[in-house]
């Protein structure tokens, strides 16, 4: 990443126009040209900065749900674990944390059951208990990362 | 808000990702049988709705260099969670902060803030600066920080389409 990177990343995480040549006008505030834009968002994509360029969705405005589950793996089972997990469609991100419970993932779900039916079936198929901790209060959704 | 047909068309053709070439929305309009105004119309409306909450860049945290994530988590009375929460949020390096169940006896947090961060160390001393900004050390804590990532997509908006 370079300095012109970091002001690509920087400058569009606040949204992006909706208009018939959106990365022509995005390229304006950033001082870029249309092509040069594209080219490195497709690079920032390719290389693995971005995980997308594109929408943020929010299950919840349709009536879905996020759970956030956690697991206590043993060691030697972890990576056959991680497979099962991961293979659920529903699974939007799983991470390793330092804890005696040691994974922990969100389920995404068009309805609380769909996601606790998910949560059950993870249960059945590792073997290992899966404790569901649904968020019951929100204080805060912001994203204020400066690259 | 309910989706209309045209609408779930429009985000089955946006779940990749936005097309990047010169005319996005003329391209996800023909993919979902629209023309271009009426794909930024529909665009305008599902963000206005909150079923989109952003269009632009989905960032892997570690791949700009906040590598240190932390999830701080917090035994609180029931009476003080929702005050304590409130305040955690007003700190600029807490990204989200909820309340969720404990699930005794293994787990008696019930109030989770994420902090992130460049390093490790700072980022632990930042968190015992809050703790102590908000008369919090004294309570039962714990700090989590992540060592692996195996997935970072986001929600599908739809997870049983695949």
């Amino acid at each position: 990443m370079d300095a012109t990177d970091r002001r690509i990343v920087a400058g569009l995480q606040g949204g992006f126009p909706l208009c018939p040549r959106p990365y022509a006008e995005a390229a304006r505030a950033l001082g870029l040209d249309e092509d040069e834009l594209i080219r490195r968002l497709a690079r920032l994509v390719e290389t693995g900065v971005l995980s997308r360029f594109g929408p943020l969705f929010n299950v919840e405005a349709m009536g879905g749900t996020y759970i956030l589950a956690a697991m206590a793996v043993p060691e030697d089972a972890f990576d056959r674990v991680t497979e099962l997990v991961n293979a659920h469609v529903e699974v939007a991100h799983n991470y390793e944390r330092e804890h005696l419970l040691n994974m922990w993932f969100v389920v995404a779900a068009e309805t609380p059951e769909r996601a606790e039916a998910v949560l059950a079936e993870i249960a059945a198929e590792t073997g290992i208990e899966v404790l569901s901790m649904p968020k019951l209060e929100e204080y805060f959704v912001g994203l204020r990362l400066q690259p | 808000m309910e989706l209309t047909p045209a609408d779930r068309r429009l985000l089955d053709a946006l779940e990749g990702g936005l097309p990047l070439v010169s005319r996005p929305y003329a391209v996800l309009g023909e993919r979902a049988g629209l023309d271009e105004a009426e794909v930024t119309r529909r665009l305008a409306a599902l963000q206005a709705a909150g079923v989109v909450k952003r269009l632009g860049l989905v960032v892997r945290h570690h791949e700009i260099g906040y590598r240190a994530n932390a999830m701080t988590v917090m035994d609180v009375p029931d009476d003080q969670v929702d005050a304590v929460g409130e305040r955690l949020t007003r700190a600029a390096d807490v990204t989200l902060c909820y309340r969720r169940p404990r699930r005794l006896p293994d787990w008696p947090y019930n109030l989770f803030a994420m902090v992130h961060g460049r390093e490790r160390e700072a980022v632990l001393a930042r968190i015992d600066e809050l703790l102590a900004e908000h008369g919090l050390a004294d309570l039962p804590h714990a700090v989590l920080f992540s060592t692996r990532r195996f997935k970072q997509r986001g929600a599908r908006y739809r997870a049983e389409a695949a």
